[in-house]
């Protein structure tokens, strides 16, 4: 029914690009999602978010379908990653509701609003500082494991299973991104650009329905950023729904498949990528902003 | 730190800047000679490991035999004895490195899980008590128990604090405990409970062979527990349990969303640190044969969080160090033993300074399985994860200083 709408897996494109297939067979998502391809897996409901007399988001509604890749864009301080933190349950919205899959996530603690399938990066990079890279992408696996202080205690037989399947799919995730070499570094001993691999990395080890990425390639030469984002096509081409924030309108234009824009924390435009490039409020908002600045 | 910024006023402190630099870039590098020794113990093989394992467990079992010249506290105080002493403070140091060392959690409190299990032990025990009697051995579970009781009753309240907050009210607990002690009738306050239980046993010539002032026996006891402790605390630390505590330590909020349950495990380092806490008590009641409201208060709380932070906050073995330092000091030089807060003052503000993480700073490994998957991504065989990490740790931080000027 929803194959469909699927985008169609080039292998030979894929592979000229470093893909490897194999990989991203053992990494795809193998749980259910009870919405079809297309439709609204994440419905944002007049979302309002007030810091005292500051009004971050403002009664920003929006959805994201399955299989998309969503864009979030605006100027620097237009609201964006606090638009993440209401949706993950970081902060409390002053109103509003975001629901995944139908299922309201208000006041879920944030453990289980990840647990529920939404997982995200930071803008500033907060890895596990004093953990290697395969342990910070374990410390993402947690959700599924089964036995705890017991089972460890004990070393018992599922324990022991469920340790060496984390590992396994941890060090899968780090190859994914590309940095399965590393797995053994600390992460803060890692480079810029690693770490910021990494977070995805551990994001995807929560096994999300919809990966939120606030600003990946903050930092990057244009080159990385081309790599970065043939990465985030081929998460999304691994049957994950993907929420971008990104401040580089040409690299968001590339890779989104629609286009959501906040200015002063309400919705500007929402949109295909070229109605959103056309849009004349869109072209004010970002006028004056050089093309290149990093948030 | 200040003194690396600015121009250099004298020549020279360029080139003392840079290496210091670079120091920073591998904090755990610093002074030589035990970081050289964790690098190379996680560098060896598994079964030398053991080897060397097994030659240091003999040792530490004959350590109260032999008496070894210059180490000893004789005259001044009975070897035995001392060894029995810094055991238990190695255990009690090995069990708050979990809340303190593991999971980042200030307990500024930890004398009373202490006091809960000695207490425990003397009430069940002694003839002063005018409760249920039950044999020694079995009182040191049951003051677990009780302990990891209290670790719920007051982590679920406080553990939603954080930080400076936290401190504040485990230290209130801490002064709570002793302050119950001395005001309700049944803990008997300052005069106590004599006439502590031991284990069983007599000798040939029909002496017990847990007498308070035999310290050989009760030096093996707890040696022993260590021994069951740490290898229990190893299962933990490389598991899901261990990765969510260094998680939270290292950044809570990340952790939450990350989807670890973070509450439900700061009270698991809570409830394991204080079973912990009170099984030493259980112990020290035992040997010491006495207890009374004079011993557990908030300055023994900063002696045992002095003994991890000496040691090497994080590492269990670094806190058997510290707590075994911590007792043996005063007791080895006497003189100056009135002043053993003083000088474990200026000893924590020297390790401060030149080191920060500790006398043994050596990394937890967080996998069981880790060693496999990593020595497969570098081609070695037989190496160490934390080695292997390490020794490549400059290489990449310079990298990454190339790429980021
Ligand atoms: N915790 C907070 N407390 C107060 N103001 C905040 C907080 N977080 C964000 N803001 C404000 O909300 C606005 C939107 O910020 P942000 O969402 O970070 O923007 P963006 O990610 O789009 O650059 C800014 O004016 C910022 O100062
Ligand atoms: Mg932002």
């Amino acid at each position: 029914m929803s194959e469909a709408l699927e985008p169609e897996i080039d292998v030979e494109a894929l592979a000229s690009r470093g893909v490897d297939l194999e990989v991203a067979e053992r990494v795809a998502p193998d749980r259910d999602i009870a919405v079809k391809v297309g439709d609204p897996l994440v419905q944002v409901q007049n979302l309002t978010m007030k810091f005292g007399g500051l009004t971050a988001l403002d009664n920003v509604t929006f959805d994201i379908l399955r299989g998309e890749i969503l864009g979030l864009i605006g100027p620097n301080g237009a609201g964006k990653t606090t638009c993440f933190n209401a949706m993950t349950g970081v902060y409390k919205p002053s109103s509003g509701k975001v629901l995944l899959e139908g299922k309201s996530l208000g006041g879920l603690a944030q453990h289980k609003i990840t647990r529920q399938g939404l997982a995200r990066t930071f803008q500033n990079i907060r890895l596990f500082g004093e953990m290697t890279a395969l342990e910070n992408v374990v410390v993402g696996l947690d959700a599924r494991h089964r036995t705890s202080v017991g089972g460890a205690l004990l070393r018992l037989p599922t324990h022991v299973r469920e340790e060496k399947s984390a590992i396994e799919r941890g060090m899968a995730l780090l190859e994914f991104v590309g940095i399965a070499d590393h797995a053994q570094f600390l992460s803060r001993h890692l480079p810029y650009g690693y770490q910021r691999r990494l977070e995805i990395a551990r994001a995807l080890a929560t096994d999300p329905k919809v990966l939120c990425l606030d600003e990946p390639a903050a930092g990057f030469n244009p080159a990385e950023k081309e790599e970065l984002m043939q990465l985030i096509r081929t998460i999304r081409n691994d049957g994950y729904t993907v929420l971008l924030i990104e401040h580089d309108m040409k690299l968001v234009m590339g890779v989104t498949d629609r286009i959501v824009v906040l200015e002063f924390g309400k919705k500007l435009a929402d949109g295909a990528p070229a109605e959103i490039r056309e849009d004349p409020r869109v072209i004010a908002a970002y006028l004056g902003e050089p093309e290149d600045d990093v948030a | 730190m200040s003194t690396t910024e600015g121009p250099p006023l004298i020549p020279g402190a360029e080139a003392k800047k840079i290496s210091l630099d670079r120091e920073s870039a591998g904090a755990h590098r610093r002074g030589g000679w035990f970081n050289g020794l964790g690098q190379r113990w996680n560098a060896l093989p598994r079964q030398k490991q053991w080897f060397y394992l097994i030659i240091i467990v003999v040792l530490a079992y004959l350590l109260p035999v032999v008496n070894p010249p210059f180490i000893s506290t004789e005259p001044g105080n009975n070897w035995p004895l001392a060894c029995a002493q810094m055991s238990i403070y190695a255990l009690v140091a090995v069990g708050l490195n979990v809340v303190v060392g593991y999971a980042g959690l200030l307990d500024l409190g930890y004398v009373a899980f202490f006091a809960v299990g000695s207490y425990t032990a003397a009430m069940l025990t002694s003839p002063d008590s005018p409760y249920v009697h039950i044999p020694y051995l079995w009182t040191l579970p049951v003051a677990m128990g009780v302990a990891m009781f209290f670790g719920v009753m007051l982590g679920i309240p406080t553990l939603r604090l954080r930080g400076d907050y936290l401190a504040i009210v485990t230290l209130g607990f801490g002064e709570i405990v002793r302050i119950m002690a001395t005001i309700i009738p049944a803990m008997k306050g300052q005069v106590g409970f004599q006439n502590v239980g031991h284990p069983p046993g007599t000798d040939a010539a029909g002496n017990a062979i847990f007498l308070n002032s035999n310290g050989t026996p009760w030096y093996w006891l707890t040696l022993s527990v260590i021994i069951v402790v740490l290898l229990l605390a190893g299962n933990l630390e490389r598991s899901r349990v261990g990765r969510a505590w260094i998680a939270i330590r290292e950044d809570e909020d990340a952790a939450e969303i990350m989807g670890v349950p973070t509450f439900k495990y700061k009270v698991w380092a809570f409830v394991i640190g204080a079973s912990v806490g009170g099984l030493s008590g259980a112990l020290f009641a035992g040997q010491v044969g006495f207890v009374n409201n004079q011993k557990f208060d908030v300055v023994t709380s900063v002696l045992f969080l002095c003994a991890v932070v000496l040691g090497g906050t994080g590492n269990k073995v670094g806190a058997i160090l510290g707590g075994a330092l911590v007792a043996y000091i005063p007791l080895r030089f006497t003189a100056i033993a009135e002043y053993k807060f003083l000088i474990f003052g200026v000893a924590l503000v020297l390790i401060m300074i030149f080191r920060p993480a500790g006398l043994l700073p050596a990394r937890q490994r967080l996998l069981a399985y880790g060693r496999a998957a990593y020595n497969k991504v570098t081609g070695r065989k037989g190496v160490g994860d934390a080695g292997g990490s390490r020794a490549m740790s400059t290489r990449v931080s310079d990298e990454e200083k190339g790429a980021q000027t």
